[in-house]
Formats: C-alpha cells, structure tokens, sequence
C-alpha cells in the first residue's frame, strides 16, 4: 500500500476510499488495451509482486545502475511518469485472459464452455453485425476507380464516389487531405448538423477526425496548463468511459469525478455536480466538464431538462462543455430522444448560446458501427478565434485523418436520399440494425432484473447494459482474499466457468460499495439470448457458492 | 455569468503557442488563396498555382498502384470476390486479410498493435532488408508514421532529477519533430547537418550539440533522418557507424525516421538496424525505434495512413508502458494496415498481379532519379544557387544568395530573408515552396525545399518558372 500513497503524492489524481475493503482505488488508474477495456486495482495481486519487485530495485538501486551502466537509455526510473500511470490496468488480466482461453480452446482444452463471448467491446462488426452496403460500394469506388466504369454498383454510389475524388488532390484517396478533413465533407457533415438540431451550423467548425478518442484527446491537451500555481482539473462522469481517465492521467490534468444518479435513470444531478466542483476546486482550476449522453456504459439519455440544468451549471462556473455523443444514433426507449449539446444550448438563448462546446461523433457506433475505418467528427462551438487556430496548427501536424475514414463519415453525414437508387437497401438495413439492437437493449434488462440480486436499468440508448449485482459478503471475502474487487472477482469467475468476457464496474468507477459490470448488447439474438441464460446459470451457482 | 471564453490565448496550453508546422504554415495558406482568386477569374502573372510543399505524390498525379487498390475494394466491399475482373492474387491477399480481421469485417477494431498478418509480413519483410532477425513483438502499427513518433517521443517528456528532458534533432530537420517536441514539453538539442560534406552527421557538431543542451537538459534521444528530410542525402554506411558510436557513448535512444527508404536514388540505404547488429556489442544491444510509412516509398498512399513501427531491445517494463499508452486510440485504421500488407509482401515472381506491379513501380523510381538529377543540375545553374546531389528522398534543398537589400525589405516586413524569397516566388509564379526557416538552417545561409514528384512538363515549368524569377529577384535587389 505504501506504493499507492507514493504514487498518489506524485501524481495527485483523485483516490477514493472504500469503505469495508481498506484499500485505496486509483480512479486514474483505469485504462484499455487493445480497445479493451479493462483495470485493475492498485491492489490486485499481479500489481502487488510487481510493487514488491520494483521497490526491491528501487531499494537496490538498481535502476541508477543499469543507467550507469548505459545499458537502456530508457528505464523505468526516467520514463515520462504520466505514462507509467497508464501501465497497470493495461495487464488487466480479464480480457488478457480471455484471450489466452481462446487459444487453450483452439487447442483442444477442455472447459464447461465450447466458446468465448466477448462481450466487453462495443465492436459491432465483430460480433457480427453486417456493414452497410452503401458505405462500403463507395470505399471500393474511391480506392479502385476503375469499379465506378465496371462494376455494375447503383449510380448514386458511383456519384458519391466521383464526388469525394473530385474533392481529393490529384483525384485520388492516396492524396493528403487537409488536416481539419476533405472541405465537402466538412460541408455535408454541417449540413447533417442543421438537419438534426434545426439550428445553424458552420462548416469552418467542424473538423474530421481519425476516430473520435483522437478529437477528445486533441481538445483535452488544450487544458494542459498550470495557472496561478495549481492544475488544471477536467469534470468526467462515475461510471466514464476511461479514454477520459486515462487521456486526462497521461496530460497530468487532474480528474474530478461526479457521481451519476443511479437511482434516476443515471441522470446527473445538480447538486453532485456542485459537490464534486467544491471539491475539486480546492486543489485544481476546474475548467471542462465531460458529458456522455447517450451513456457510456451507463446506457442513459439525458432528458432535455437535464441539460439544460447541465448548461446552466457550467455557464455559472465558467466551464468548457465536452458532449461526447458518439451514440446519438443508438436511442431506443419509447420517451427517450437524443438532444445535442448544441440545439439546447442554442435554444436557451443568451448567455448560454454563446459558451464554449466541443461535441464528438463517430462512424464507429450509431446502425454503421465501422469501428476499424477510423472516421469521426468533432463540432467546436463558440472557440476563441486564437485558441482553434492553435488547436488546427496542432492537429496539422499529424498531417491528416484516413481519407477513407473521412469518405465514410461523408456516407453516414449524406446518405442515400429517398428516390436515390441505394435508399431503399440502405434505410432497409439502418432500420434492421436499430431495431434489433432496441429488441436487444429490451431483452437484456428485462432478463438482469429478472435475476435474484441484479438491478438494471432501462438501457435507453448506446449499446451497453450496466447492471449493479448484490455481493453476498461470503463473495466479498472470496474476493479479498483473492486479492481482487469483488466485481472483478466476479467477472473472473464468470469468465473462467462460461466463457463471457465482460468488463467490472471498477473500470469505469462506481459509487464505493456498489457493484456493476458493463456488457455490450451486441452480440446477436440468438447468441445474446444463449449468453443470458448461460449468464442466469451461472449467477445462481454463484450466489448459492457464497451464501 | 459567463464573461469571457473558457479557452483563451492566456490560459490555453501554452506548449500549443510554440508548435510550428511549415509544411502546412503561411505561405501554403496564401496558395490556397491564391488558387481560390484564380478560380475566381483575378488576374495573376500565372495560370496556376504550383504545389512543391508537400511530399504528396497522388496529388501531383502519380497513379496508385493497382495491386494495393484492388486489394482494398476487395476487402472493403468482399461481394466483389467473384467480379472476373481482379486478378487471383488480389482475391487470395483479401481473403488472407479478411481471415485476420474479427468476423471478416475491416469494420471491426483490430488489435492495438495491429493486424497480426500485417505484422507477420512486416517481420519477414524486415529480415529480408536486413538479414537480422526480427520479432513480432516488436512492431507497431500505426496512423501514420507521425502518429507512431508521436507516440515514442512521448515516452521521454517528464522532469527527472530537476532537469528537463532534450531530444537531439538535426538541423535542417523534418518540422513534425520540432512541432511534437514543442507540443511534449521537450527541449530540442539541435545539431547541423554538414552541407559541405553532403549533409552528413558530424561526431564534432554532434558532440558539440549534446554538450550544450547537457548544461541544461538532459539529453535523452537522437533523431536521425535517413534518406534526409529535407535534404535528400543517403546515409553512409561508416556515418551510420560513427552516429551509433557516439549515441552510445551517451546513452541516446535513437529515433531512425526511415520512411524514405525506398526512395533511393543513387546510393545504397543501410538501415540503423542492420549497423547496430553487424557491430556487435554493445552496440547491437542499444534500443532503436525504426519507422515506416506507406506515405511514401513506391506505395506513395498518404491519405490512407499507414505505417508502422519496429521498437527494439526495450527494457521489459517500458515496452508494457509504450503498449498500453497505444492502446487508448483503439487501433490504426485498418485499411491502411491492408496498405502496408501490400507493400511489404507485394506481388511475387509468378504471380498475376507481378508483372503490372514490377512496371508501375518501376516507372516511379525511374521517373523519380529523372527527377532529381534534373533537379541538382538546373539549380546548380542557376547563378547563387548550390545543391546537393538528391541521393534519395523526394526533396531538393538548394542553398540560395539572398542579396543584401532583399535581406533589408524582409526585414522590414517583419519576415526571415528566406520566407520573403519564397512568398515573392509564389506571388510571381504560382509556385509553392517551403523556406529554409521552416526546418532550420545554419544562420546567414537561405534555403527552401521542393518536392521533385511532378510529371515532366510540370515540372520543367517549374524550373524555369524558379529560374527567371530569380533572375528578376537579383536584378530588383542588387
């Protein structure tokens, strides 16, 4: 434990104590591999023998010696310490371990399960969700031209495609784009903003990006600043998505958590977001505020209400707003509608029309879920003039977002218009997604709270359930002595006797005493439905086993 | 209530305020205006606007390479697996590509470090450059090859005993290092090419370098750019050898930016990987952080964004850390992943796609050493200009005489001599360079660098073009 008082010196990321567990929980200290999330507890066993290890070379010296002795130029000692903050969730045994299974299988293992789920991604391809026919005819147009001439595609696929060579240098995808993303694109993609929010949206503000984690780590970096002797700290959401947790860790920015209200749909109230600015203010400028709406993993649709108390409370601390709506396109529940940052915002009128908004998407969710083409887009509203030129020169940089990424986000900000010759297929299919992941959503928390010792909301949008699961203490101890959380405990056992790969809420960071996992409702019908009984089974053996 | 903006020149991340990026600063800015006044119908002593500040060759007409894009429709829309029109080879290497992917969707994130394929690939194709083994363990995949420097710069920002970290980085160097270490916080240790020796390292200008930014910094890296950005030399292999000895002595982490590797012209590339090995300890021991691009080299794919990184002989645990720290962005995009599977196992002996593959390609090298040595020959005949030959790389970097009185007026309009050159070049020809300060030079001297990709006639246009503006810019200032 002495290692987590010394990091917690250095660092100075919030800490939260557990009560009845004695251990200290970094929520900084949660990161994802592989597109995975996953943590770990500074206290886990693994990070035990390797604190152990470490201070054993620290005692020694040894680090000052193989330095010395020029053996690595690069050493544990001098690397950048906020990296090594990221480090121990990355051996996040979970999903490490899930992986090894998968091969154990592959050769032959014999385990009470034939098969892994993977149910701790929001991957959707991956668990087999069919691309949309539109957006890939049009990525084969764009890299092999000669398809447009051949192949016989429907005519607006062919248009879409000379369109984005038009816009491309040399009339090729293998050309630089600008930096901010192709100009047309960035057109259609205001265009696709006006028709959302019914308001006015500037072409000049919206950049493209190479996935949306890429523009939220851009404008994260804009905080990184110490005024008046103290840093500057980010307000994010508990449960968060942790590319917060972790982009703020490796900025040296400090994390401010507020609670999300479980008990009102995961709303966010008022008087927490007061609570937790107080709070931070004592140690840090607090200056943004991240909002994840549709929820990340908390599957909530904030309420138009809600934000606007939302806007009004960053309004009166003077607070840059973050609205992560990558899901915006992931509403199921009956009552539930996405309201952006920006209609509201714009609706309220003045002062509030005129605050600092930064709002993310991504082609990576919504009915496209094209994870792997890398494409988003973010909108900055209001930016001092001076500070988004900094934030371009930045961004140029790295030269430019995936042209192909960017012809993608072009689909998903135009696409098919009725009358054109792939509407019909493509609303076909955007429909078929929607709704099944809307029977899903429904199938999941109508089964979660059909379980003894489970509580799960309505998943209203995106595409996680987060269900909070009652701990027997025999389960708590089991853990304990384990050395793990007992979510984590939980998810490990659940892991090793059926084979579903979920992530604990302590990746995420709930309220202490509290326990939750996230799961993804992608898999398909008939295999959710296969994890959920397997999930039911195994949940009564469980609770039988440990009371 | 609000008074003012959250965000402002005062109070944002001041690292941000130090950043320079030429490549894509002021004067490409003002083509751009340009190209829009033009297309408005003003009236200009130029018809249009010529692009020679990027290193971009599908915008300045290259065709792509048929197999790579064949490969990439295919992967992207696999319902054309039975369109007669693409060769066997293009289905086989999709099909491969799709195997690897989670059920068969390039939609579907691939592991952080990469497709394992690709990575296969790349580590057969490294020991065949090399004849040293390589691991799978050690490459990365990334969004480009400045999304992968990023990331291992990265690993050196962060006070340590009171001392703030230094990045040794030559000068004229490629911005995107200067740029990123701004961006990081870390301090730049400058060291001069040698232009008289064909801008090779110099172990007195290098020692020189890390002594002065050891008063201050602690100096923890070395930058290297072989073939040169921008100044187009090829490496020796002995200045490769004196250039390991020295990080050694030091304890330098040394970055090797190769991504022109396969752009060589006229001598032979030898890359950090293979000296380090043939060496021997302890220099085979040293770490190395390798790059390449499909930006550039024959592939030549820049929007696609594909590159990848060969991270050697680091210690166990930071090797963990510099895993973990890629894994928040998810993953490179994978479609520039399939780029680079194409390119280091590209079509063999035998196969369809060969011949079509081995005549494009080598249309491109040939039409690139046409290129370059057009290039030395008409800058060096122009009167005050000099230039190295263009050994490899995509660049000139002449040296040019700026007469006093044009030093003054620059002066006067609050420029560098050099910028000054270049805005008048683009004003009165539509051609678009990049100056010298943009990368650095040795003070009092004034360049600017030219990409030497255009197609024949644009490119003789350019060259008089450069030409007679310059004779008009000695007759006006001397």
């Amino acid at each position: 434990m002495s290692y987590c008082v010394l990091r917690s010196k250095s660092a100075g990321y919030s800490y939260l104590f557990v009560p009845g567990l004695h251990k200290t929980i970094s929520m900084s200290s949660l990161k994802m591999i592989g597109g995975v999330v996953a943590s770990r507890r500074l206290s886990g066993k693994a990070l035990r023998s390797q604190s152990a290890e470490l201070s054993v070379l620290l005692a020694q010296n040894k680090f000052t010696n193989l330095r010395t002795m020029a053996s690595k130029a690069v050493t544990m000692e001098n690397i950048n310490p906020n990296i090594v903050k990221l480090e121990y969730a990355v051996r996040g045994p979970l999903v490490t371990r899930a992986g090894e299974i998968e091969k154990e299988l592959l050769k032959g293992a014999s385990k009470p399960f034939k098969r892994v789920i993977k149910a701790n991604i929001g991957d959707a391809h991956a668990m087999g969700q069919v691309p949309i026919t539109f957006i890939r005819q049009v990525l084969s147009c764009v890299t092999y031209p000669e398809n447009i001439d051949k192949s016989d595609f429907p005519e607006d696929v062919k248009q879409r495609a000379r369109d984005i060579l038009n816009a491309c240098g040399g009339k090729s995808v293998g050309s630089y784009t600008m930096s901010h993303g192709i100009e047309m694109i960035r057109r259609h993609v205001a265009e696709y903003i006006e028709r959302r929010d019914g308001h006015k949206s500037d072409w000049n503000n919206v950049v493209l990006v190479g996935g949306a984690s890429n523009g939220i780590k851009n404008c994260l970096q804009l905080f990184i600043n110490d005024l008046d002797g103290k840093p500057s700290g980010v307000m994010i959401p508990i449960p968060q998505y942790p590319l917060y947790s972790a982009s703020l860790a490796e900025y040296g920015l400090e994390q401010i958590g507020y609670y999300l209200d479980e008990d009102k749909q995961w709303g966010l109230d008022s008087a927490e977001l007061e609570r937790s600015l107080t709070e931070g203010s004592k140690h840090c400028n607090v200056r943004a505020i991240v909002i994840i709406n549709p929820g990340n993993p908390t599957g909530q649709v904030l309420t138009r209400e809600n934000i606007e108390a939302i806007v009004k409370f960053a309004s009166e601390h003077n607070l840059f707003i973050f609205a992560d709506e990558v899901y915006q396109d992931n509403v199921y529940a009956e009552g539930s509608k996405f309201f952006s940052f920006k209609k509201v915002m714009t609706e309220m009128g003045e002062p509030y029309s005129k605050m600092e908004l930064a709002s993310f998407m991504s082609v990576s969710k919504g009915y496209m879920g094209e994870c792997g083409l890398r494409g988003g887009w973010m909108e900055l509203v209001n930016f001092d003039p001076d500070v988004k030129a900094n934030l371009f020169k930045a961004i140029s940089a790295m030269l430019c977002p995936s042209s192909l990424g960017q012809a993608a986000v072009d689909c998903v900000a135009k696409p098919p218009a009725p009358g054109e010759a792939s509407y019909d297929l493509w609303l076909k299919e955007k429909t078929s997604v929607l709704q099944s992941l809307d029977k899903r959503a429904k199938m999941i928390a109508e089964t979660f709270n059909q379980m003894e010792g489970f509580k799960c909301n309505i998943v209203q949008g995106a595409m996680y359930a987060f269900p909070q699961i009652t701990m027997p203490p025999k389960a708590i101890e089991a853990a304990k002595q384990a050395g793990k959380a007992p979510d984590v405990f939980y998810a490990f056992q659940l892991l090793e006797n059926t084979g579903i790969c979920i992530v604990p809420g302590t990746g995420f960071g709930q309220r202490p005493g509290t326990y939750h996992f996230r799961t993804t409702i992608l898999p398909q019908p008939a295999l959710l439905q296969e994890m959920l009984d397997i999930f039911k089974g195994f949940h009564e053996k469980f609770t039988k086993e440990y009371s | 209530m609000k008074l003012e903006k959250c965000v402002t020149i005062d109070n944002v991340n001041r690292n941000l305020l130090n950043i320079r990026y030429a490549v894509r600063g002021p004067i490409v800015d003002r083509a751009l205006q340009i190209e829009r006044e033009l297309a408005k119908g003003a009236s200009k002593p130029f018809n249009r606007v010529v692009r020679a500040n990027i290193g971009d060759c599908h915008a300045l007409g290259q065709k792509p390479i048929t197999f790579i894009r064949q490969v990439l429709a295919l992967v992207s829309c696999p319902q054309l697996m039975n369109s007669p029109d693409l060769p066997a080879d293009v289905k086989d290497r999709a099909t491969e590509i799709l195997q690897d992917c989670t059920q068969g969707s390039v939609g579907a994130y691939s592991p952080s470090a990469g497709l394992m394929i690709v990575r296969r690939h790349i580590v057969e194709y490294l020991e065949a450059r090399d004849g040293v083994s390589a691991s799978l363990e050690d490459i990365y995949l990334g969004s480009g090859a400045s999304d992968l420097i990023k990331s291992v710069l990265t690993l050196f920002s962060g006070v340590v005993d009171g001392k703030p970290p230094a990045v040794m980085i030559p000068i004229p160097q490629y911005p995107l290092f200067s740029g990123t270490l701004a961006e990081l916080g870390i301090n730049q240790a400058n060291y001069y090419l040698d232009e008289e020796d064909n801008w090779a390292l110099q172990v007195e200008e290098l020692e020189r370098s890390y002594q002065e930014a050891s008063e201050h910094s602690r100096v923890v890296a070395l930058v290297v750019i072989n073939p040169g950005n921008p100044t187009g030399q090829v490496l020796s292999r002995q200045n490769i050898e004196e250039i390991i000895i020295f990080a050694h002595k030091h304890n330098l982490f040394i970055l090797a930016d190769e991504v022109y590797q396969e752009n060589i012209i006229s001598k032979p590339f030898y890359s950090f990987k293979k000296v380090m090995h043939e060496l021997g300890a302890p220099y085979s021991d040293m770490e190395l952080a390798s790059f390449v691009t499909c930006s550039k080299g024959w592939a030549a794919e820049c929007g696609l964004r594909g590159a990848f990184l060969e991270l050697t002989r680091l210690s166990p645990p930071v090797r963990s850390v510099f895993a973990a720290s890629r894994g928040v962005m998810q993953c490179p995009t994978v479609l520039g992943q399939c780029v680079l599977d194409c390119i280091v196992r590209p079509p063999r002996r035998g196969e369809t796609s060969f011949a079509q593959w081995r005549e494009e390609r080598e249309k491109i090298a040939r039409l690139l050493a046409e290129r370059a040595s057009t290039a030395y020959s008409t800058f060096n005949d122009i009167p005050g200009y000099s230039c190295n030959p263009i050994e490899g790389s995509m660049f000139a970097f002449p040296q040019v005489e700026i007469p006093a009185l044009a030093q003054e007026e620059a002066a006067d309009l609050d420029m560098s001599p050099d910028e000054f050159y270049c805005l008048r070049l683009l004003e009165e020809t539509g051609v678009c360079v990049v100056p010298g300060t943009g990368f650095g030079q040795r003070p009092g001297t004034f360049h600017f660098r030219t990409t030497i990709l255009h197609s024949r006639e644009e490119f003789q246009h350019m060259m008089e073009s450069i030409t007679r503006f310059h004779n008009n810019f000695l007759n006006r200032f001397s």
